[in-house]
């Protein structure tokens, strides 16, 4: 099978996010780089779905150049094929990123054939929009569920769940579909000697689309005001305990 | 005229809107006065109990959509159902709760008709040229403001950044039920089983919960906070490091990609409280950190502190408590 997996790049901010000068972007010359925990799952279910059922697994993001450094950890995983959508280094909207995906897709299936799955994470992890991977499947005219934490492929069916607190709901998609994955759907492996090997050779695809910009217009970034809080040390050891129990007892956790 | 979708849920007197819901309505009316719900019926939902509910909050009238399809939850055909509603109401807006079935339909109804979506607001504004918003990006770390044009404006609205509130003299919605045209393939989305996956305290919902990170060290370091949470009538959570490690199943991991806690106090032990942590931690009334750093960021934001080895703190404590 044919399992494609879409990612997208964001810098890792330490305990505060730190902004650009002018407030519309974060800055991150001194942050380092990653994708969100959900696509990381993608990633390794699609790797999973690979070694189970034969084919392939391909990574695609929509980014800037240096969005390569994703790629190639994920090919660095075991995904065999890596794709890059250049931008000109802006964080497209929703709507343009998804047509993008979707032109990339039309090209990569004209040339090797269809996709009998599309994984995107449940949401991006700075943006947050909920509704990349739901453009795309929509465009496509393909099946598309969000929240997945269970992906089990038979024939030409995906049965697959999500969690809804107290209950799991159980949804079977005709392929080829498209999913929406949570962290906890798997456990991402590391990447091995030989895989860090194969992916510092690996070869990038580039294909070049766009769509239209959508009708939302980012105007600043801000910080929620913090909480100051005052930190009231109740000890450095076990001497701290009876200073413990008595908060516990003032909440009424502990009677 | 605003659109709002809400779900609804089984209350103690009969069945109302969920809590996210009645916060969707209550921005609603700060936008326009004419504000009506939109609800599906699955043939279990008593829409004149919603209803009424539904006018406590502000809503018109209630528009319930019917059809076989519907007695399950469908992303496709929930969305198919209420984008067949809203071109028939023609409002200027549709509002959604942010939640996971909120979120969902919503972005689908977006994608049927290629219309921006902006989720997670926070706060709507119109002025001439469009609409001013504040939405949260990065699991509600950072505020965005954003501009948005569009012939319908589409917005999920973030739970909790609202409070709901009642109108002062309420009455019932009026009720209008419609059977609705869905296409069959809609029904290659719909849940065909609901397993019952938990019982016991829910982290979400717990009082108290006893949080472990990379300070644990091992699966069996948890035994300790098992038990603490046991004597408390908590949950335990954990950060992504013990669920990486495989130490705890990712359902226990509290933050951006993990559950969203709101407990009276949230012991976190050996937790540094990175911002990906706290933005599912930050609803904790009370926060005491257990950690060897007195300057980790967990310790500075915390209401108390034990600066020292959980190890030794954690075992002392469910001693003590045993004891008592
Ligand atoms: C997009 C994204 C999403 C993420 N989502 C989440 C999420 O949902 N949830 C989450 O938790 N993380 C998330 N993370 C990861 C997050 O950035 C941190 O890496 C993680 O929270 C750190 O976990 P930790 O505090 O257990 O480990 P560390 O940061 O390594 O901290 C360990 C702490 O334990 C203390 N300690 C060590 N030994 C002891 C001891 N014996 N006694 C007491 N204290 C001790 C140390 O002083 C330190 O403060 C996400 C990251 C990204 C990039
Ligand atoms: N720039 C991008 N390139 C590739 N995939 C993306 C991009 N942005 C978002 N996605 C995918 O769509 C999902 C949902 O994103 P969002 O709608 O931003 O929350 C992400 O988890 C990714 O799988």
């Amino acid at each position: 099978m044919r399992v494609l997996a879409c990612i997208k790049r964001v810098p890792i901010p330490g305990a505060k996010i730190p902004l650009t000068d002018d407030g519309t972007a974060v800055d991150d010359e001194r942050l380092g780089h990653t994708v969100s925990p959900h696509e990381e799952c993608a990633v390794e279910e699609a790797v999973r779905l690979v070694e189970a059922h034969g084919g392939t697994s391909t990574v695609l993001t929509v980014g800037p150049p240096d969005a390569e450094e994703q790629l190639r950890a994920a090919v660095s995983t075991g995904v065999d094929q890596a794709v890059l959508v250049p931008t000109d280094g802006a964080d497209w909207d929703p709507q343009r990123t998804a047509a993008a995906v979707v032109a990339a897709i039309g090209e990569l299936e004209q040339a090797d054939g269809p996709f009998d799955l599309v994984l995107f994470g449940n949401e991006s992890a700075d943006a947050g929009g909920f509704q990349v991977g739901i453009r795309v499947a929509v465009a496509l005219g393909r099946p598309m569920v969000q929240g997945i934490k269970e992906v089990e492929v038979d024939g030409d069916t995906v049965r697959v769940s999500r969690p809804t607190g107290t209950t799991s709901e159980v949804y079977e998609l005709p392929l080829p579909a498209c999913l929406g994955v949570r962290e906890g759907l798997n456990l991402p492996r590391y990447p091995t000697m030989r895989g860090r090997l194969v992916s510092r050779k690996a070869t990038i695809a580039e294909v070049t689309v766009d769509g239209p910009a959508g009708g939302q217009s980012l105007v600043a970034l801000e910080s929620p005001p913090e909480q100051e809080v005052e930190t009231e040390v109740l000890g450095s050891g076990p001497e701290a305990i009876e200073r413990v129990i008595s908060v516990l007892e003032d909440l009424k956790v502990l009677t | 005229m605003i659109v709002v979708f809400v779900e609804t849920t089984a209350g103690d007197d009969g069945d109302v809107l969920a809590g996210p819901s009645r916060q969707a309505l209550t921005l609603a009316r700060s936008l326009d006065d004419d504000v009506v719900a939109v609800a599906v019926d699955d043939g279990e939902v008593d829409l004149d109990e919603v209803a009424e509910d539904a006018g406590r909050y502000g809503a018109v009238q209630l528009h319930g959509a019917w059809h076989d399809l519907l007695d399950r939850y469908g992303p496709e055909s929930w969305a198919a159902a209420l984008d067949g509603l809203v071109e028939e109401l023609a409002p200027g807006v549709v509002l959604a709760a942010g939640t996971e079935r909120g979120g969902e339909v919503l972005a689908h109804v977006a994608a049927r008709r290629d219309l921006p979506l902006v989720a997670n607001v926070t706060h709507a504004e119109a002025d001439d040229a469009g609409w001013r918003l504040q939405r949260v990006r990065w699991g509600g770390s950072l505020f965005e403001h954003t501009r948005l044009e569009a012939e319908r404006v589409l917005l999920t609205v973030q739970p909790h950044a609202v409070d709901a509130v009642e109108v002062v003299d309420p009455a019932a919605a009026e009720l209008v039920e419609h059977d609705v045209e869905l296409d069959d393939v809609v029904a290659r989305t719909r849940v065909v089983e609901e397993v019952v996956t938990s019982t016991g305290v829910s982290l979400a919902t717990a009082p108290v919960v006893v949080g472990g990170g990379r300070g644990v060290g091992s699966a069996e370091g948890f035994a300790d906070l098992e038990r603490l949470a046991g004597l408390l009538g908590g949950a335990v959570g954990c950060s992504r490091v013990a669920t990486n490690n495989g130490w705890r199943p990712h359902r226990d991991q509290v933050g951006q990609t993990g559950t969203a806690i709101a407990p009276t106090i949230y012991i976190a032990c050996g937790i540094s409280g990175a911002i990906q942590h706290w933005a599912g931690a930050k609803s904790a009334k009370h926060v005491l950190a257990i950690n060897t750093d007195a300057e980790a960021n967990m310790v500075a934001r915390a209401d108390w502190a034990v600066v020292g080895d959980l190890h030794q703190v954690v075992p002392a404590l469910v001693a003590a408590i045993e004891a008592r």
